[in-house]
């Protein structure tokens, strides 16, 4: 009998060695004239334990991580594909806490399926979305949307059933549906392991997106550092298009929908939606003055829906399973599930979705299992570059929309940055500012020229030049760049900069630590 | 790899017909020749009817658009905060003094080109790298010296 190995192709278990796993055990395999298929999924999200190596069993599949090339041999040795006993066994893949505890619905088959198996996907539930959505008429597929309390994934959390309604409503025959996989915050990976693990899901998604608000024509922009996920989706909808799913009669439904992909060029603003939009057009890639919203005035002038990854790929069992099953999620205004993504100094790093409401403390401490170096966590950023830096004394906060808003901070797209005690928060709030410089598109002076100044007020402060009248010209500063600022890089820049301070005060007067040891 | 005008041109007539053809062609032509020559921003100009200005200005936008060709290897490292938090300021700093060189730079020798990436998407395995096109992480000090003594050969 041939035996089943699971080796995931996701780029972060790529990155330490799954390929190299992946070919021993062919090898091995080979060498010792065993039958194996070797299945290259997507990752479970456990990525402490990748390169994992799943045996599928009787029993279902079993865990095997890190493993190392090195490794393979004695694997073999141990029986490990009849679960044979060995040190790096994990038991049943879906017994470890870390997975077992979540709630899968958006990630229901990542590192599961085969990604760019249609047979696997329809098998595992996808595509009942889309055939639900067929059923309906189009006012009935956006109050569907409106219903589920969806918010949008990729930071702002805008009601995307609202945003979908504006685009349905607007006059005009050629509207588009635009995937924002620019995911450009440090800290967050979920949007590449969904394109990576399972890519139809996204089609799937947008391919709802079109029928509902009338669009034929979607594209989804992703960032280049992402060549994987960019190679799986054009091969994901050149197998959709064969099958059908894409092109001029979905399902032979008689609606037509196409996606193209296309790949942007290194500049964090592009994942704002409007100069994401003036990037697709082929232009530089500068933020838009609202209004006109996109939804009326988006892509080539035309009404255009820009949505996350992540909120896209939520469509499907949205529509599968209805809007009051994913509603039932979560609690407030922050309903369904999130993929949290626990990221840097952390123990048990990883994708970890789960109904809003969880503490930061419980994921960074329970969940993640504090840092990696072992040393006391000292701060976390939540929702990328431009999120807060939250202490240890604030770990009670839950994990929803406005409960990180009251604790002037944000969720994001769901990344949680962990640092230990030799973190230099007053660096990090350099940082910050210099990020905004590099990567402001310029529109605007407090962004373009204060985060500039901002550098320079921290460095005098880091050499001691009068620190109280920097720290009263930072606070300055911030107010400028929070109110002079068309987008969020200039306009959230002082989330950084300003809980850096105001949590981490110590790290601020560090002439007095110099005046001390001298 | 060096200029060759058909060949240019022949990229270009292949993507210009797609909307909003700019980027679809700087990429191409970036694959082709590791950077975008100066001889080629006037064909595009005159292919997707832009003026010269236009073009040069979205290739100077995007970092990831260069003027120069990268040295024979390019080692980047995420400089970006989960990076941060597991030490990957101090394997900039490594490759830094080991070559004389800055982020952005090219050894004299054209052998290495150093490049800063803000996130790989690999944060859960930091520190991240991409040397000579291939993902690494969980990189330390150790591992990434001889990731690149072995891509130098
Ligand atoms: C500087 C900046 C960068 C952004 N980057 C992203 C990104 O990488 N991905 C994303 O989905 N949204 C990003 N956004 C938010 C988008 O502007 C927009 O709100 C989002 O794509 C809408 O989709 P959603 O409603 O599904 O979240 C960014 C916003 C700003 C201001
Ligand atoms: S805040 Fe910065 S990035 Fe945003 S529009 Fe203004 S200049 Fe551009
Ligand atoms: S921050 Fe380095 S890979 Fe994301």
């Amino acid at each position: 009998m041939t035996a089943t190995l699971y080796v995931p192709a996701d780029s972060g278990a790529l990155a330490v060695g799954a390929e190299r796993v992946a070919q021993a055990l062919a090898a091995t395999a080979a060498a010792r004239g065993i039958e194996v298929q070797i299945v290259r999924n997507g990752s479970r999200g456990l990525y402490w334990l990748e390169p994992l190596v799943e045996v599928a069993t009787p029993q279902g599949r079993l865990a095997y991580g890190p493993v190392k090339a090195g490794d393979v041999p004695g694997l073999f040795d141990a029986g490990f594909l009849d679960g044979g006993s060995h040190p790096l066994a994990r038991g049943p893949t879906d017994a470890i806490p870390f997975l077992k505890s979540q709630t899968r619905l958006t990630f229901a088959r990542v590192g599961i399926t085969d990604p760019l198996s249609l047979a696997d996907y329809r098998a595992q539930g996808g595509l009942r979305g889309l055939a639900r959505a067929l059923a309906m008429d189009p006012p009935a597929m956006v109050e569907e949307m409106v219903q589920s309390g969806l918010r949008g994934r990729g930071g702002a959390g805008f009601p995307t059933g609202i945003k979908w309604r504006t685009v349905a409503e607007a006059a005009g025959a050629t509207k588009y549906i635009v995937c924002n996989a620019d995911e450009g915050d440090s800290g967050t990976f979920s949007d590449r392991m969904i394109m990576e693990g399972d890519p139809f899901v996204l089609l799937e998604g947008m391919t709802i997106a079109g029928l509902a608000t009338g669009a034929a024509q979607g594209f989804v922009y992703i960032r280049s550092e992402y060549p994987h996920a960019v190679r799986t989706m054009e091969r994901a909808v050149a197998l959709a298009r064969e099958a059908g799913l894409l092109g001029a009669n979905i399902e032979g439904s008689g609606h037509a929908f196409d996606i193209t992909i296309r790949v942007g060029a290194g500049a964090y603003v592009c994942g704002e939606e409007t100069a994401l939009l003036e990037s697709l057009e082929g232009k530089r890639g500068m933020v838009r003055a609202k209004p006109p919203l996109p939804a009326h005035h988006g892509l080539f002038g035309k009404p255009t829906v820009v949505n996350n990854v992540i909120s896209l790929a939520t469509v499907p069992i949205i529509f599968d399973r209805g809007a009051g099953f994913y509603r039932d999620f979560g609690l407030g205004r922050s309903r369904g599930t999130m993929p949290i993504q626990l990221a840097g100094n952390i123990r048990r790093g990883g994708l970890y979705e789960t109904a809003f409401g969880i503490t930061l403390g419980e994921l960074v401490e329970d969940i993640g299992g504090g840092t990696a170096s072992g040393r006391p966590v000292r701060a976390v950023q939540v929702g990328g570059p431009l999120g807060a830096y939250f202490p240890a004394g604030l770990f009670d906060t839950p994990f929803d929309y406005e409960a990180f808003t009251a604790r002037d901070g944000l969720i994001g797209h769901g990344g949680i940055v962990v640092f230990d005690d030799r973190v230099d928060m007053l660096a990090q709030a350099r940082f910050a500012m210099e990020f905004c410089a590099v990567e402001s598109c310029g529109k605007c002076t407090p962004c373009r020229i204060g985060s500039t100044r901002g550098v320079e007020v921290l460095d005098r402060l880091r050499a001691g030049v009068a620190p109280d009248a920097q720290v009263a010209l930072i606070e300055d500063l911030c107010q400028t760049l929070k109110f002079g600022s068309l987008c969020a890089l200039g306009g959230f820049t002082p989330y950084p900069v300003l809980s850096a301070l105001r949590h981490f005060p110590e790290d601020f007067h560090p002439a007095a630590d110099a005046a001390a040891a001298a | 790899m060096t200029w060759d005008a058909g060949r240019a041109q022949a990229i270009i007539d292949g993507l210009k017909h797609q909307d909003g053809a700019t980027l679809p062609i700087l990429h191409a032509l970036q694959a082709r020749f590791g950077h975008i020559p100066q001889e080629a921003v006037p064909l595009v100009a005159e292919a997707l009817n832009l003026s010269r200005a236009e073009v040069h200005g979205v290739v100077s936008f995007y970092h990831d658009f260069k003027a120069k060709p990268p040295g024979r290897v390019t080692i980047r490292l995420c400089q970006a905060e989960a990076c941060q938090s597991t030490g990957a300021l101090d394997l900039g700093e490594l490759v830094r003094d080991r070559f004389g060189i800055g982020f952005g730079g090219t050894t004299a020798d054209g052998r290495v080109t150093l490049e800063p990436a803000y996130c790989l998407g690999l944060c859960a395995c930091a520190p991240a790298g991409v040397i000579a096109g291939e993902l690494h992480g969980r990189l330390d000090a150790e591992e990434l010296t001889a990731l690149i003594d072995e891509a130098l050969g």
